[in-house]
């Protein structure tokens, strides 16, 4: 069964755990800013929201990457940028409705989750269990792919 | 059931796979014209800077991709169209029948009408064999005018540049890429490239391009003169245009099949023959925004189109296109543009706007009552999609609409606390 990313942002205390772990991860710095998890800030509310991306089955990144840079992993489910293949052209930076692919300008490349290849890091770092890899069934995710399913022309025809 | 397509860019191709994935069993043919294996024309620009080769503008990397899928590709431009019999002509003669017709043949860069545009060192920026002789005649220092900074012209003036030309861009709006960005933001963009060593000349003609005569007693240093509507007279070398696009289907002529500025596709993405579809850069389809029909040309609306029309050729027009958002994204030498939408506005709507000159950074959102339409920026890389999320999802924004016209910079959080409010935040 293929695990997702369950995100319940109620126990985030906001302790950035996942972005550091996130960043140290994939970039070797300990730098929130180029981590590829994010933790939004609502302070008004005084909440926290930790937010990237579902994998999602439409996968708008991937369908729209001129060059096939963006592929499904078919072990973990995540689609992963190659950054030999892309070019840095950013049609995916605006064509995910979740704005969880970003440009990197230092590589020239974008960059997303890729759940660490199997064994995500801001789960393992995160000290409440907002963040948890769990069977993917009815996640918070899978809300959010409920959602993206509206949105998508596509996915009314599987109805 | 025998599924041919017309065109082998990333619509064609996206389609038949979309086709063999649905339809397990039946015959898939894909026929373009180009001579090289299925590629894409947005990655020349990267081709032409040296990141990749050739090969990496390929749309399918891995070796006998289309042969795996059973997908049949071939190369020869279809000439003739006939209905009744459902027949196509392809120009090396042979014929070919079909059971459903997918027409994926893209557009091609118009001409205007300059005296010299066949010269020899006037070039467009479309197919790898444009690429080839734009490595030759674009070395380092070459003198380059790129004729249109709209969208492409913009994209093709950032490979130039970082080839080291010598660039001058001649732009007939009154600011670059005009159908993309308002003065604010074209303005500043044009600042921008002329800080980085472009000469810029916007609301300019290029009246004509005439060869530049060898004296017998010296070789004309520069082949081309070209002459500009203000008087003045450049030296080039080589000139690229890029001054719009118009979509193939000359090959429908006497078919019946209507076109206007493309080819006029329902919400199934079908023609007014119900066994012939049309998609992306060739197909004239809803417009999100507008809910008008029109030809957007862009990436993303080539891989909605192909998915869908491939669906609605299998499973009996089950999938509604509920019309593509417009939207591109643009590297200038380093300054990432975007815009979305109805970036420029809707009669009585409200719209905020915040600029930092110095920084070179802009960002303005458009409403219509409580809910984003359209939007544009400068200077911004980070979660950029959550607009068209915001837009497409058209989610009324309540409380949020004050806190992004005092701050349009928290698109993110709005994004969070609206469309994903009912899912991130249910355990709240
Ligand atoms: C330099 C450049 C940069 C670009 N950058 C971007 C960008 O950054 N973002 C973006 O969104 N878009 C960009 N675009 C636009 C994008 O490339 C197109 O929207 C996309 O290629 C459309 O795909 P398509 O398959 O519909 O058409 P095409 O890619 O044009 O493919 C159509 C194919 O059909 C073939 N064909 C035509 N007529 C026939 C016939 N009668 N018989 C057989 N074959 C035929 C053509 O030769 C061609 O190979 C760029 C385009 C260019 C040229």
């Amino acid at each position: 069964m293929l695990k997702s990313l369950h995100i319940d942002p109620g126990k985030c205390t906001g302790c950035l755990q996942c972005e550091l772990a996130c960043s140290y991860e994939n970039e070797k710095v300990f730098n929130p800013a180029k981590s590829r998890i994010k933790v939004f800030n609502f302070h008004d509310e005084g909440r926290f929201v930790p937010y990237t991306c579902t994998q999602c089955d439409e996968a708008w990144c991937m369908h729209a990457c001129p060059v096939d840079a963006i592929k499904l992993n078919l072990a973990n489910g995540s689609k992963d940028v190659h950054e030999d293949i892309c070019v840095g052209c950013k049609v995916c930076t605006i064509a995910c409705p979740f704005g969880t692919v970003n440009y990197n300008a230092d590589t020239g490349k974008v960059v997303k989750c890729d759940l660490c290849g199997g064994d995500p890091k801001c789960a393992s770092a995160c000290p409440t269990d907002a963040i948890t890899y769990v069977d993917a069934e009815m996640t918070g995710y899978d809300r959010m792919r409920a959602w993206a399913a509206k949105t998508d022309n596509n996915a009314n025809a599987q109805a | 059931m025998h599924y041919v397509i017309i065109g082998a860019g990333p619509t064609g191709v996206l389609a038949a796979e979309h086709l063999r994935k649905l339809d397990k069993h039946s015959d898939i043919t894909i026929v373009g014209d180009e001579p090289e294996p299925p590629y894409s024309r947005m990655a020349i620009p990267y081709h032409l800077i040296g990141n990749i080769g050739e090969e990496g503008t390929y749309l399918r990397k891995d070796e006998g991709h289309f042969e795996k899928l059973n997908i049949n590709v071939r190369q020869a431009l279809l000439s003739r169209l006939e209905r009744d019999t459902k027949t196509l002509t392809l120009s090396n003669g042979e014929t070919l029948s079909y059971d459903k017709l997918l027409l994926a043949t893209g557009s091609h860069p118009i001409q205007p009408p300059i005296p010299g545009i066949d010269l020899p060192q006037v070039s467009t920026c479309w197919t790898l064999e444009d690429a080839r002789k734009i490595r030759d005649l674009a070395g380092e220092h070459a003198k380059v005018v790129l004729m249109g900074a709209g969208f492409i012209g913009s994209i093709v003036l950032e490979a130039l540049a970082l080839r080291r030309v010598d660039l001058t861009v001649v732009e007939m709006g009154d600011r670059m890429v005009p159908r993309m960005m308002n003065q604010t933001a074209g303005n500043l963009l044009s600042a921008w490239a002329r800080s980085k060593g472009v000469t810029v000349h916007t609301s300019t003609k290029i009246e004509s391009i005439r060869a530049n005569k060898s004296r017998w007693w010296r070789r004309a240093k520069h082949p081309l003169k070209v002459h500009l509507d203000q008087g003045e007279e450049l030296d080039a070398d080589l000139l690229i245009s890029a001054a719009g696009v118009r979509s193939n289907f000359d090959f429908l002529e006497g078919t019946g099949i209507e076109t206007e500025q493309g080819i006029l596709v329902n919400d199934h993405l079908q023609t007014n023959d119900p066994c012939i579809y049309a998609a992306g850069d060739v197909a004239q389809g809803r417009d999100f925004s507008t809910g008008e029909y029109t030809v957007q040309a862009i990436q993303p609306t080539a891989a909605e189109h192909a998915k869908i029309a491939a669906n609605n050729m299998v499973r009996d027009n089950s999938v509604t296109h509920r019309g593509s958002v417009n939207m591109n994204v643009l590297d200038t030498l380093g300054l990432i543009s975007t815009s979305f939408g109805l970036w420029m506005g809707v009669d009585g709507g409200d719209s905020c706007e915040l600029l930092d000159e110095a920084d070179y950074r802009y960002i303005q959102l458009q409403f219509d009552g409580d809910v984003l339409v359209g939007a544009s920026s400068l200077g911004m890389t980070q979660h950029m999609g959550v607009i068209r999320g915001l837009i497409q999802s058209a989610v009324p924004l309540g409380k949020w609409k004050a806190r992004l016209m005092d701050d349009p910079t928290r698109v993110m959080e709005a994004y969070l606390a609206t469309v994903q409010a009912q899912a991130v935040a249910a355990k709240v």
